[in-house]
């Protein structure tokens, strides 16, 4: 039996994540727009051009009915911003969960999550360990979610490189991406974690994703124009954006310890963030 | 900008690997799952001139949400017994094997979708029929009427291949860039 604040709280993260989502799924961000319609100027290929002009009649049509940008509308990433005065308790990943389920039914949502080896699938986008819930402390009270595809997951790489390998990082960006060609719908975004542990680079790979994109530090700009120089393009048809940014987050590691990680980001960058209506 | 429509005949062998094109009538969705039952169970729908569409689509009440594409090389060695029964196209994202490649050839084309715009291609289809309905939202074969889809051919019937020539060129100047040690 939950007590009353319980259940104001639980209603309170179903109502946001509900919100976030529905909103995550039918709009990209406006850095994310304004990146997909610079890369449609700067083309110079008929098909490149045609590729990012569907891409952007794509984007009015969902705007225009409210439906989903992609049929893949990936799995539930959710990051919770969680203020001091708010304890963390089980009604909080209830909360998202029973969001993730309102969302599958009304957005609609195809229902993506399935059990790993009997692939039964749960019918909600639910499952053990799903919604993926990362909770920090911070100021206000947020949730963002990064609903993420599968195509551009499947081709996302990590290494655990050598202290003394530090130049080998530009390569393994731009081979991952040489990897996975036209697979990822690009132009992609690749958000790259380095530092950290095995596990904790990957997570920083992802992290590095809810960062704007329209603006890169002098290193992000190199690895990016190194991307852009494989030629790949729009969908793998060729073309001058293969990514429209590359974004690192760092984190402290080993001194015997150098892991990179990619995480490969279709052109639908999807992520929002809304505050939760507590307490 | 050639105009298709199905059931298509010959008119596919004139595509070269880069023309435009719409595509209008009806087409097959059918991912990983319906292409294994359709070659142990047979092909449920008559397939001489018909379009093959790689994807899963979100289906509510009966309507097309959204159908984008999904990555076709996935279906790469599934998709020849499809070519054999008459099938002159197939539709996904990402483009195919050099297998497909071969069984193309004198016979049918690959054509290109744009990745992601699953509104738009929605907002042209109409739902007509759906087979294999147990094998779930996403993996059934959905029959859907299309109203000019904008596609590239991305591999022709003379072994011509888009995604081929942009990749071989990727790894020229990756090779380039970052030389082997």
């Amino acid at each position: 039996m939950k007590s009353p604040e319980e259940n104001r709280l639980h209603k309170a993260v179903s109502g946001a994540t509900l919100r976030a989502l529905c909103d995550a799924e039918t709009h990209l961000p406006p850095d994310v727009l304004a990146a997909l319609k610079r890369a449609r100027s700067s083309e110079t290929s008929d098909i490149a051009e045609a590729e990012l002009d569907t891409m952007i009649r794509n984007l009015e049509v969902a705007e225009r009915l409210g439906v989903p940008i992609c049929q893949d509308t990936g799995v539930p990433v959710v990051y919770v911003s969680l203020p001091l005065e708010v304890s963390l308790t089980e009604a909080i990943y209830e909360g998202i969960a029973d969001g993730v389920r309102r969302a599958t039914e009304s957005v609609p949502l195809r229902p993506n999550v399935v059990d790993p080896l009997t692939r039964e699938n749960s019918g909600d986008n639910c499952g053990e360990g799903m919604p993926a819930v990362h909770i920090r402390q911070g100021q206000s009270f947020t949730i963002t979610v990064l609903p993420k595809g599968a195509g551009s997951e499947n081709v996302s790489r990590c290494a655990m490189f050598l202290p003394s390998e530090k130049d080998q990082i530009k390569r393994f960006v731009v081979e991952t991406m040489l990897i996975a060609g036209g697979k990822p719908c690009p132009p992609v975004v690749l958000g790259v974690g380095i530092g950290g542990t095995f596990d904790g680079v990957t997570a920083l790979a992802k992290e590095a994703l809810l960062q704007p994109i329209d603006c890169m530090d002098d290193f992000e700009q190199e690895l990016c124009d190194a991307v852009n120089a494989l030629g790949i393009g729009p969908m793998g048809l060729g073309g001058a954006t293969t990514a429209l940014a590359v974004k690192i987050k760092r984190g402290g590691c080993h001194t015997a310890s150098l892991p990179v990680a990619v995480n490969v980001q279709c052109w639908v960058c999807r992520r929002v963030t809304v505050g939760v209506n507590y307490p | 900008m050639k105009d298709l429509r199905t059931p298509l005949g010959d008119e596919v062998l004139d595509l070269r690997a880069g023309d435009r094109v719409t595509l209008s009538g009806i087409v097959y969705t059918a991912r990983d799952e319906a292409h294994q039952r359709m070659q142990t169970e047979g092909i449920p729908f008559r397939p001489e001139g018909a379009a093959i569409y790689h994807c899963g689509p979100v289906i509510q009440n009966e309507h097309i949400v959204a159908a984008g594409p999904t990555t076709s090389a996935r279906m790469n060695e599934l998709s020849g017994f499809l070519i054999d029964n008459g099938v002159k196209a197939l539709i996904g994202k990402g483009g195919m094997g050099t297998k497909v490649l071969e069984e193309l050839k004198d016979r049918a084309v690959y054509l290109a979708y744009t990745g992601g715009c699953a509104a738009l291609a929605a907002s042209r289809m109409t739902l007509k029929g759906v087979y294999f309905r147990d094998l779930g939202m996403a993996e059934a074969v959905w029959a859907i009427e299309l109203d000019h889809l904008p596609l590239t051919v991305g591999m022709d019937a003379h072994g011509g291949d888009l995604f081929a020539d942009v990749r071989k060129k990727a790894e020229c100047s990756f090779n380039q860039a970052f030389p082997k040690i």
